[in-house]
């Protein structure tokens, strides 16, 4: 989880990633974002996250961006 | 071609008036309606004496914001677009730029309009405004002063100094561009657009227009869909869109995330990308989904009246071979210049610069930045004749289709659009706490790095930086050191930094 609001505070250092949970819902994080967010999650991770998984469900907050991870690496 | 970007609406709207014209997906104009609306803006921009004056449209994006638009135009003005999007310290100095009478809002942005100093102008709630009565007999008047050198937009773009620049174009470098680009991309009746970019710029020239030349239909997509690419190509569907005319970044959400495997789009058939440069296997991969899709690698700066050079992909490219821009559309010329003034050799590198209508009319109150670009064509001294300087460096390959090289400046193009290095330097210069500040641009990576030195925090800087900068030129990493590298001259080593940033432990 740490590793993950690492990668979410280097891109907006000024969000609380740990208590929003609106992330996409009030724009906080736009698609540009969700890009680098997948593609540094890939890297970090090793989970490919594919376009069925981006849903605003799973980017809304933290929290269940990790439990999108931890079922991707549970499946893998 | 006609001296007036109203004549096509006029006739559009007299040959197919109940037709869809522009549409967000729940609702939308047909193209009485529209005309009916502009009509009504018009009207009333001359019952309050506002002529040939920019008019500030403060809307989202809607199907509205288009009827204001040609309002504008309709009422002998030209159109100022900003959006709510922009953070707040730009539009205070657009607005301190044009000075505009009156500023035309929607329910959303009418109170934070209120919170600019307008220095006299006022604001108007678009409702009330579209509610007019038109007056048809002084339309018309004001339709047969216009000539077509008169201006009817000024966008914004990124400038060095920290000061936005506006681009005002005319109805005729519009007219030509709409007329050359349409031909070259087979637009009809039956094209169906899924508007992807903002309208307050000139991407937005290629939809708005080609529609109403065409009795075509735009959805302008909402811009959340971009974050869900499933429900984005669902959309499409939806709405059989058959022509996108998007920033790479867009196509590249859908493909990069295995969306064909899903859903693929089922109307399409022409895609145009441009503003950078499109990943091979990106492309690589649209085409395998879509292989009847037509492609094509659109170039051109908004001081060039929107895109100026095409290239139809039509062959593989091998990794580490880049997309040509290819050649320019009819009526403009692309002069490739050497240092000393020279039109560059084949294979020789040069400064691409356009001649032709194609050209916009300058930078809006701004005669300064606008004579040092828009310049007399050094290779003729016999007549005035401008030329634009793009600051980009070109050469041509083997089978004289032209390639973009590089920038002579600090100028990059991140994630579709033009930002000026200098600009977001500026701005964080001149934040509290902060003493020094430098960017680089991580082009494998797409990032903006910002280094600086300063008391700031990080998050803080961020929070302050967005009130000032829009959220594309945000530094996407930001360092703090306790010094900037310097060169020997005493000025920022942005070389030393860039080796810095491609230091392992920097990444």
């Amino acid at each position: 989880m740490e590793e993950l609001l690492n990668i979410l505070r280097e891109m907006h250092p000024d969000v609380d990633f740990e208590n929003e949970e609106h992330l996409i819902d009030n724009g906080i994080l736009d698609s540009m974002d969700i890009v680098s967010l997948i593609t540094e999650i890939g890297e970090g991770f090793d989970v490919t996250i594919t376009a069925a998984d981006i849903i605003p469900a799973n980017f809304n907050s933290a929290k269940a961006l990790y439990a999108l991870i931890q079922r991707l690496e549970d499946e893998a | 071609m006609h001296h007036n970007i109203l004549t096509d609406l006029n006739r559009t709207a007299r040959e197919k008036p109940d037709k869809l014209a522009f549409s967000d997906g729940v609702t939308g104009l047909t193209f009485r309606e529209l005309h009916r609306q502009s009509r009504a803006v018009g009207t009333f921009l001359h019952q309050r004496g506002v002529y040939r004056k920019p008019v500030v449209i403060f809307m989202e994006k809607s199907p509205q914001e288009v009827a204001a638009f040609f309002g504008t135009v309709a009422g002998g003005c030209f159109y100022v677009p900003i959006d709510a999007e922009m953070p707040s310290g730009r539009i205070q100095m657009i607005l301190d730029n044009v000075k505009s009478p009156l500023v035309i809002c929607d329910g959303q942005t009418l109170e934070t309009a209120g919170s600019f100093r307008l220095e006299g102008a006022e604001a108007v709630l678009y409702d009330d405004v579209a509610a007019t009565e038109p007056d048809d007999e002084a339309l018309a008047d004001i339709y047969d002063r216009a000539i077509d050198t008169d201006p009817i937009y000024i966008v914004f773009t990124s400038g060095s100094t920290g000061i936005p620049k506006g681009v005002a174009a005319c109805h005729r470098s519009v007219q030509d561009y709409v007329e050359q680009l349409s031909e070259v991309l087979g637009f009809d009746e039956d094209t169906v657009f899924g508007s992807q970019t903002p309208l307050y710029f000139d991407a937005c020239l290629k939809e708005v227009y080609s529609t109403i030349r065409y009795g075509a239909t735009t959805y302008l997509i909402p811009k959340n869909l971009f974050s869900i690419p499933v429900a984005l190509v669902e959309y499409l569907n939806e709405h059989r869109i058959n022509t996108l005319c998007w920033v790479v970044s867009a196509l590249t959400m859908i493909s990069a995330f295995s969306t064909f495997d899903v859903v693929k789009p089922l109307y399409l058939r022409t895609v145009a990308f441009g503003s950078e440069v499109f990943p091979l296997k990106q492309l690589r991969l649209w085409r395998k989904a879509l292989p009847d899709v037509s492609f094509t690698n659109l170039y051109g700066p908004t001081e060039g009246t929107g895109m100026c050079c095409y290239y139809h992909v039509e062959r593989e490219f091998q990794e580490g071979e880049s997309i040509p821009i290819g050649r320019p559309f009819p009526n403009r010329e692309i002069l490739l210049l050497t240092g000393d003034g020279r039109l560059a050799e084949a294979g020789e590198e040069g400064e691409i610069c356009i001649r032709g209508t194609t050209l916009t009319l300058g930078y809006y109150n701004d005669p300064e930045r606008t004579t040092a670009v828009f310049v007399q064509n050094p290779l003729q001294s016999a007549y005035p004749e401008q030329i634009y300087r793009t600051g980009d460096i070109g050469k041509y390959n083997e089978a004289g289709e032209l390639l973009f090289v590089s920038r002579k400046d600090y100028q990059i193009k991140h994630m579709g659009h033009r930002v000026e290095l200098g600009e977001v330097e500026v701005n964080v210069s001149m934040l509290p706490g902060v003493q020094m500040a430098a960017c680089i641009y991580d082009e494998k990576r797409g990032k903006i790095v910002l280094y600086y030195v300063g008391d700031t925090a990080e998050g803080e800087l961020t929070a302050a930086l967005k009130q000032r900068l829009p959220r594309y030129m945000l530094p996407n990493r930001l360092i703090r050191l306790d010094r900037l590298p310097q060169t020997s001259n005493g000025k920022i080593d942005r070389v030393g930094l860039k080796k810095l940033y491609l230091e392992p432990a920097h990444k």
